[in-house]
Parts: structure tokens; C-alpha cells; sequence
């Protein structure tokens, strides 16, 4: 039987195949539906999730490669949305259809936990997800709003 | 295991009246057909004898609920016009909850498309809050004995002018619901100096919901006990299954059925490609018993669409004399004599909407025999009046009784008022006996979707010395999204022309637009802006054109060719203006005129003139969707051709403002796709089949090819309020190739950008 170690908490997952991408795993096995399906290839972002910290795209990640590491998902950036990317991404005002949004603060957090004062380069070339309405620019000074916070902590 | 999750939008229109708390007062408002408000308080027997349009509710608590019924793609209109109603009823924002509709047509229009929301229902949930408002202020009054004039709501209190004396909305509901509902004419309007809310910003409802995940789209509605469903259709537009093996499909783990939905018969409608479906318990299951699938294809009349040899099918039918559909002065006897004649071709290829969330439904179906006794929806849908209506047909029943809960929907731009994916859902679920939900995956998405036409557009002028045009001829060809409706539909129909040729705002005593033949060979849509995109990149290129024909300046050349201050004739040119009324939105070249000063004002344009080579300004302005955009693009071309925008300037007039913020975020956002569009928007086809499939090689911009830094104005304005999300697309794209032709002298007449060299020496 597989188990699987998301936002602290282990889940028994029964019979679910190892080559079962981990975005459907935690989509309909474990009903984490804040995870989102763009692409599928990896290609558009959305479905990045945390594993041992790092981003990686759900979509393309099996469930047997996961093992016991731990996963973090949008549901367990923080309890009560006061992640500093969740703070600066309601400031700037980012969402439009907020689909995307997701994947692009997983993308964002991971990437200030590495590099918290990035430059404008470091964000063109880590942030590399696709949004369709075009939030980009709020996203950038929501970045630098989220580290400056981190900064400061 | 599948977590049942309620979806928040699962209210009934009944199920809001029942749960507003006992002894709410409820409001509900129409518009009669004399274009009239009229508001009445809603009890259980006149809800079923009246046609309301929406709904205010105050609960003896205070609470109070507003019910939104146009959908939420982005705009912020799930706030936006709730805001309206809670600012003429002097409510406290914080204690208003919003319900979001059904679909039923007894609410007014719910097609959440051309850019109109604010327009259409600004007035009435102004009349709704203004009524709610009043009643409260008169029960106030009775309650006191003292004269009404002397209660003023203020907010979420009635307050006694003489006696500072002050009692909350809840506590005024019983006596207010016993009043007679206030007539129009005893209603008094917030003046516009009073506005609490409209004007000034809040964060979008659904802000905290979507910010942890919580929010439901489309693709995260469940119903008990639902399978999931992916589904293989046929390759090419009309094509059918001839025979299919599902063997394979049927030994992937999970897999519980597999289905085969007919083709659509006539026009595509907004009727199912047909194909195969694959109903699993996950989607992934479903998905691989898809991929596993043997299918023989019987590809259909449209086996041979191959759009580079269509692409000169429609150069053709654009350099041949159409049928005229404007026509003042005779352009073709000056362009004949004139020996100072500026010839230019554009063309813009199939585009895809391909919103970040695909087409997603689940439907559950309930029969008794064969008979289908109950259907209820629920998806990401622009139009939900929509999804009635052709799920209605599909299985048999009025499109009434077909229950349609909205989502939230992961971006739409015009693909999810066409409800195809609904019907796949309803059509799955009476033959299974179980709710099924249907995801389209991003490939499924990507092929099969209602795609923006492929056009050419042929522009010829007679010029003077200063670039005037003496006469204009415009032509152009391309599939119409009539066709989609109707397969006879061979050429642009009048409402697409509309959008940018025959609307041509430029100063010209000759003018004639027409049109050419083109058949379509696959599903014609709507996409964000529609006919302008390609229209307007004809349009505002060959104006830039022209000035540098001359050797004049773009901006003040465009300006001349804009003319004198003046309101177009709509009646003498024949233009709908979508139906709005000239007195209330003229299309008046002194706005254009002025948001195209405002951008240029904003860029410093006359620095243009100083850049190195490389570098450049370009300008473009348009109206569109009754609103009013100048643009400003910066470029910075490499040698090696490599293309950077560094900054965008958008003016935008769209008369009053609701939501500021939401507003600048859609220019932002328009500005943002339109580059997409521009640098590498290109459906391709061939053998009937569309040969890009996925972000890979139907590529988006992001981060670092996006527009750097967007600066946008929107114009202070009091004029009636016009649209917003559509409106600053047309004129981003041409003046980004203007900006090119000012770096590089190249000018780019076909796109994408992606197809071009644009490296200099």
C-alpha cells in the first residue's frame, strides 16, 4: 500500500499505481483540488507544488517517485493565508481569474526561500509560468513586496 | 475517494428566497420593456408570476445578500456589480454576502460576453439598492413618527437627521417588508460626490479563496458518487467514429464504462464534436483508457483543410471585388485616377483561446425508463442560459427545467459561452446512470476548440502629398463565426465588419469597405475582441503606413487622419453600435483623439525621434466595445532580431468606472495577451488537423517576454459607462508593430512575430 506525506499529514492511497501523476493523486485521490491542471507537460506552472521545499510540477511527477517526502501544497502553505506571498499577492491586487495563482505563489515562495532579494532577471528566468490574463507585472512587484517581508524576518 | 465538495455557487434561485432568514425583506427587480425598473418585494406566490432580474435580501440580522448573475472569468464582476447595489442601499460592505445565480432567463441576461456587464445592468442594481434603501428609510420613519425626509440611510443604519437617533438595517426588515415597494420615480439617486463604493477599490470577493486554494472552478465541481470522464473526438471538425476497439481501454485500472457520443447533426451549434468517451473513477484513468482506445476515423468534408493553401485562397478573395457593406463617395473612381496610391495586405492566422483552465463540467442526469426526469450542471460557464438551452435538446427536456450552477471559471475569453463540453457531461451522465464529470484536457483544448477566423485583409489608399487619403478601399476575407451556426454563412457578417472596418473612424471623403467569400472548414468562435484583432492590425498598421509613406509623423498623422472633433453619423453609416444608443454612446472622435494624446503624452513620444537604431515608439488607438483606447509601445530590437518590450502606455476611456482597480488590470492583462497573440499566435491545420497541441508549440508569453512595465490611465470620466475587457486589445498589436517598423523598418504585415526575422544591420 502507498502512502504519501502532503502538508504534514501522511495519506494511505491504496491501490493508486506508482505511474499515477501526483496531480491527480492529490486532486481526486486525496480531494486537494487547489492544486491545478494546465498542461500537463510541465510546460505552464500551474500544478507546482513543494517537495522537501523545492517547486516541481505535479503534472509530470509520479507517485512513485515521491516516496516519504514531504509535500507541501497550496493548502499547506499556511493555515490562514498569511504566507508573505499570499499577503503581497492580495496587496498588488494579482488575481484576475486566480486560476494560475496558485502555481505561481508555490513557484514564488520557493523561489524567495532561496533567494530572498531576487533581481528582476531572477524572476524573469524562475518565473516561468503561464498566465493567460496576463498578470505578470503585478506578480513582479508582488515578488518584491513578499521579499522584502522575508527580508525583514 | 472522491471528497463531495458542496460548490459554493449551488444555490437555487428558489433556494435564495428560502434561505433568506424568516421575515427578510427581498426585493426583486426588473426591467419592463419600456426599459423601466421596477422593483417589488418578493413573497413565494408573486416569485412564481413575476420575472425578477435580481435580487436584494435583508435578514433580520442585518445581513444582507446580493444576488450576482453574470459570471466571474477575471473581471471582477462578481464584485463589481454587487458593489453598485450595496452602495445606493448605504450597505456595509463587510455584512453583504453575494449568492451567486443559476441559469434562468427570468434574470435578465446572463451571457457573461461582449464586454457588457456593467453596462447593461449599472442602472438596475443601482434601482434595486435605491429601492431597498428607501423602504428602509420609510420604515425608519413609521417607527419613529417623524418625517421621512429627515431618515437617511448611512451605512447599514437609517439615522435620524433632528435626534441623532440611529437603528441598524435588520432591525427596520420586519417593518420595512410590510411597505409598499417605492415606484421608480420616488426613488432619489446617490449623487456621484455620495458614491461609497463605485469608484473605489476592494479586493475581489473570491481574493482569500483564491489565495488558499479553496476556490472552485470548473474542473474542482463534484458531485456524490461522480465518475470522470476524457474523451477522444473525432481529429477533424464533422468527422465520425467508423469503428472503435476498446479493449485496451477497458483493462486500465479504474476504468468503469466507455461511451460513444454521436457527431452533431447540421451546424456545430454548440453541439458535441461526437467521439468516444472514457468514464473512470480519476481522471487519470480516464485519460490513459482514452489514449488506449482503438479508433477508425471517417474524416468528413473537411479531410483537406490545410491552412497555407487556404491562406491564399483568402489573398485571393481579398484583391477581387466583394460586396460592398459601406460605401460613401466613390473610392474606386479616385484610387483609379489617383497616381499616388498606397497598396498593403494583412493577415492574421487561426488563434485559440486556450484559457488556463480547460473546458470542465459534471452533469448528473436522473431518467425513470427512458425518460430523462431531472439534469443538473454544473461548470464553468460564461452563459449558463447557454448550457440550457442546448443541453435542453440533447436530452429531451425544456430548457428550463436543465439546473445550471456556475463556477468560477479559470479564465474564457469567449470559449466558455459555448457550451459543448456541458452537453458531452449531460449526454455521458444519462447513459451511465451516474454524475459524470468531463475535463478536456490541455491537447483536447487545443484541437478541438471554436478558433478565432483566419483573415486577409487588402487596404489601398489615395494619398496626397501629407499622406491624406482622397479615398480608402478596405476588403477582407475570412471565415464567419455565422458559420458556426449556420454552414451557408460564406462571408464576414455585419457585426464582425463592424469591429473595425466599417466603423473606420478616419476623416475620408471616399470610402468603401468590403467583403469577400470564404467558407469555413472547422468551428468558428468569438475569442477576446473578436474581428477587431485581426481588423484593427489592417487598420492601425496601414495608418502608420501611410504617415511614413509621406515621411510624416505617426502621431500627428494619425491624428489629422482622425479629424475634426465630430460624432460619426451611426444611422447614415449603419453601424449597431451593439445596440447602445447614440445619444448615450456616440462615437465620438474627440475621445479617441483624446486617449490617443493622453498615451502619447504619457510615453514622451516626441523622444521617438531620438532613439538609436533598434529602438522605437509605435502608436495605435481604436475604439472598441463602445470604449476609447490609445497605445503607446516601446521596443528594443537586437541585431540578432531579438524582440523586448520594455513599456507599454494605455489610455482608456470607458465612460464611468465601477472597479478602478479591476479595470487597470484588465488593460494590463489585454495588453499582455494581445502580445501573445502578436508574437506567436498561429493555429496551423493540415489534413483537416490542428497540428499544435499543447503550451509547447501553441506558445504564451510569460514573464520575460511580456511587456515589462505597463503604464495605464483611465480617463476621469462621467459619460455612460462602455466596455472593458475587450476594448484595449485591437490597438496593442499594431502598435507593437509599429514600434518594430520604427527600430527595425521592417514591417510586419502578416503575423505572428514569431515568423519573421527581425534582426538589422
Amino acid at each position: 500500500m502507498t502512502s504519501i506525506n502532503v502538508n504534514g499529514k501522511v495519506h494511505e492511497l491504496g491501490d493508486v499505481p506508482d505511474d499515477t501523476p501526483l496531480l491527480w493523486v492529490l486532486r481526486d485521490h486525496l480531494g486537494l483540488t487547489g492544486t491545478k491542471y494546465g498542461c500537463g507537460i510541465a510546460e505552464c506552472g500551474i500544478c507546482t507544488v513543494h517537495i522537501d521545499g523545492d517547486a516541481i510540477q505535479s503534472c509530470i511527477t509520479q507517485l512513485g517517485e515521491v516516496g516519504d517526502s514531504e509535500i507541501t501544497t497550496i493548502e499547506g502553505l499556511s493555515e490562514d493565508g498569511s504566507h508573505p506571498v499570499q499577503k503581497a499577492w492580495k496587496e498588488h491586487g494579482v488575481p484576475q481569474c486566480g486560476y494560475c495563482q496558485v502555481g505561481q505563489m508555490m513557484m514564488a515562495a520557493a523561489m524567495l526561500q532561496s533567494n530572498n532579494d531576487p533581481s528582476d532577471d531572477d524572476i524573469d528566468s524562475e518565473m516561468w509560468n503561464i498566465c493567460r490574463c496576463g498578470t505578470y507585472p503585478r506578480i513582479r512587484a508582488a515578488i518584491k513586496s513578499a521579499a522584502k517581508e522575508m527580508q525583514a524576518k | 475517494m472522491n471528497a463531495s465538495i458542496q460548490s459554493r455557487n449551488g444555490i437555487s434561485r428558489r433556494g435564495f428566497l428560502a434561505g433568506a432568514s424568516a421575515g427578510s425583506l427581498v426585493l426583486m427587480a426588473k426591467v419592463t420593456g419600456g426599459q423601466e425598473v421596477v422593483v417589488v418585494g418578493a413573497t413565494k406566490a408573486n416569485l412564481e408570476s413575476f420575472d425578477p432580474d435580481l435580487f436584494v435580501s435583508i435578514a433580520p440580522d442585518g445581513m444582507v445578500s446580493i444576488l450576482a448573475h453574470r459570471s466571474e472569468m477575471g473581471t471582477g464582476i462578481r464584485t463589481s456589480l454587487p458593489r453598485v447595489v450595496a452602495d445606493e442601499l448605504e450597505a456595509d460592505w463587510e455584512r453583504v454576502e453575494i449568492v451567486q445565480a443559476i441559469g434562468d432567463k427570468r434574470l435578465g441576461d446572463q451571457n457573461t460576453d461582449g464586454s457588457n456587464s456593467i453596462r447593461f445592468f449599472f442602472d438596475r442594481m443601482r434601482v434595486a439598492g435605491a429601492t431597498a434603501r428607501t423602504m428602509l428609510e420609510r420604515a425608519a420613519a413609521n417607527k419613529w413618527g417623524v418625517p421621512v425626509d429627515q431618515c437617511k440611510a448611512d451605512n447599514h443604519r437609517v439615522v435620524h437627521s433632528s435626534s441623532d437617533r440611529a437603528i441598524g438595517f435588520g432591525e427596520l426588515v420586519s417593518i420595512a417588508s410590510t411597505l409598499d415597494v417605492p415606484a421608480a420615480d420616488e426613488l432619489t439617486m446617490k449623487p456621484a460626490s455620495k458614491y461609497r463604493y463605485i469608484g473605489k477599490d476592494t479586493p475581489i470577493t473570491d481574493m482569500d479563496d483564491i489565495l488558499t486554494g479553496k476556490a472552485i472552478y470548473g474542473i474542482d465541481a463534484r458531485m456524490e458518487n461522480q465518475l470522470f470522464a476524457v474523451i477522444a473526438r473525432p481529429p477533424v471538425v464533422g468527422g465520425t467514429v467508423k469503428s472503435f476497439d476498446a479493449t485496451e481501454a477497458k483493462k486500465i485500472p479504474g476504468v468503469v464504462d466507455v461511451i460513444e457520443i454521436p457527431k452533431f447533426v447540421g451546424a456545430p451549434l454548440f453541439q458535441p464534436l461526437g467521439g468516444v468517451a472514457v468514464c473512470a473513477d480519476s481522471t487519470w484513468a480516464a485519460w490513459q483508457g482514452r489514449d488506449a482506445l482503438d479508433i477508425q476515423w471517417d474524416d468528413g468534408p473537411n479531410a483537406n483543410y490545410d491552412t497555407d493553401e487556404f491562406a491564399k485562397t483568402l489573398a485571393a478573395a481579398a484583391n477581387q471585388p466583394g460586396k460592398a457593406v459601406r460605401n460613401h463617395g466613390d473610392a474606386d473612381k479616385v484610387l483609379a485616377e489617383s497616381d499616388n496610391v498606397v497598396r498593403a495586405d494583412y493577415s492574421v492566422p487561426h488563434l485559440s483561446h486556450a484559457p488556463m483552465e480547460t473546458p470542465c463540467a459534471v452533469a448528473d442526469v436522473k431518467t425513470q425508463g427512458d425518460k430523462v426526469v431531472s439534469c443538473t450542471v454544473t461548470a464553468a460557464t460564461q452563459n449558463p442560459q447557454a448550457v440550457q438551452q442546448a443541453v435542453g435538446p440533447a436530452l429531451g427536456m425544456k430548457p428550463e427545467d436543465v439546473i445550471v450552477n456556475v463556477t468560477l471559471l479559470g479564465s474564457g475569453f469567449g470559449r466558455k459561452s459555448k457550451p459543448d463540453y456541458c452537453v458531452e457531461a449531460a449526454l455521458l451522465s444519462r447513459t451511465i446512470g451516474r454524475p459524470v464529470h468531463v475535463t478536456w484536457t490541455r491537447e483536447d483544448d487545443i484541437h478541438n476548440d471554436y478558433f478565432h477566423t483566419i483573415s486577409h485583409v487588402h487596404l489601398e489608399a489615395a494619398v496626397d502629398d501629407d499622406g491624406k487619403p482622397n479615398a480608402w478601399l478596405a476588403r477582407a476575407a475570412y471565415p464567419t463565426i455565422g458559420s458556426t451556426f449556420n454552414p451557408l454563412a460564406k462571408e464576414p457578417a455585419g457585426f464582425e465588419v463592424e469591429m473595425g472596418l466599417t466603423d473606420c473612424p478616419y476623416d475620408i471623403p471616399h470610402l468603401r469597405v468590403e467583403v469577400g467569400q470564404a467558407a469555413a472548414h472547422t468551428r468558428i468562435g468569438w475569442l477576446r475582441s473578436v474581428a477587431h484583432i485581426q481588423q484593427n492590425f489592417a487598420v492601425c498598421s496601414f495608418a502608420d503606413e501611410l504617415a511614413h509613406h509621406a515621411g510624416r509623423d505617426p502621431y500627428e498623422h494619425l491624428l489629422e487622419l482622425l479629424g475634426e472633433d465630430r460624432h460619426l453619423d451611426l444611422k447614415a453609416i449603419g453601424l449597431s453600435n451593439r445596440g447602445a444608443s447614440p445619444t448615450d454612446y456616440p462615437y465620438d472622435i474627440g475621445r479617441l483623439k483624446a486617449v490617443t494624446r493622453r498615451a502619447a503624452e504619457m510615453a514622451d513620444w516626441q523622444r521617438g525621434k531620438q532613439l538609436p537604431k533598434g529602438r522605437g515608439l509605435g502608436i495605435a488607438c481604436c475604439r472598441a466595445f463602445l470604449g476609447y483606447t490609445g497605445h503607446v509601445v516601446e521596443v528594443e530590437v537586437s541585431q540578432d532580431g531579438k524582440l523586448r518590450i520594455p513599456k507599454v502606455w494605455v489610455a482608456l476611456d470607458a465612460g464611468l468606472i465601477v472597479s478602478p482597480d479591476r479595470v487597470r488590470a484588465q488593460v494590463e492583462g489585454a495588453a499582455i495577451m494581445a502580445t501573445t497573440q502578436a508574437r506567436y499566435g498561429k493555429i496551423t491545420f493540415k489534413n483537416g488537423r490542428v497540428q499544435q497541441s499543447n503550451y509547447d508549440d501553441y506558445s504564451m508569453v510569460t514573464m520575460s517576454d511580456a511587456p515589462r512595465e505597463i503604464i495605464v490611465d483611465v480617463i476621469d470620466s462621467k459619460a455612460a459607462p462602455a466596455g472593458v475587457g475587450e476594448t484595449t486589445v485591437p490597438s496593442f498589436a499594431p502598435a507593437l508593430c509599429n514600434a518594430i517598423f520604427a527600430a527595425t523598418g521592417k514591417r510586419i504585415r502578416d503575423l505572428p512575430l514569431r515568423d519573421h526575422d527581425l534582426s538589422w544591420s
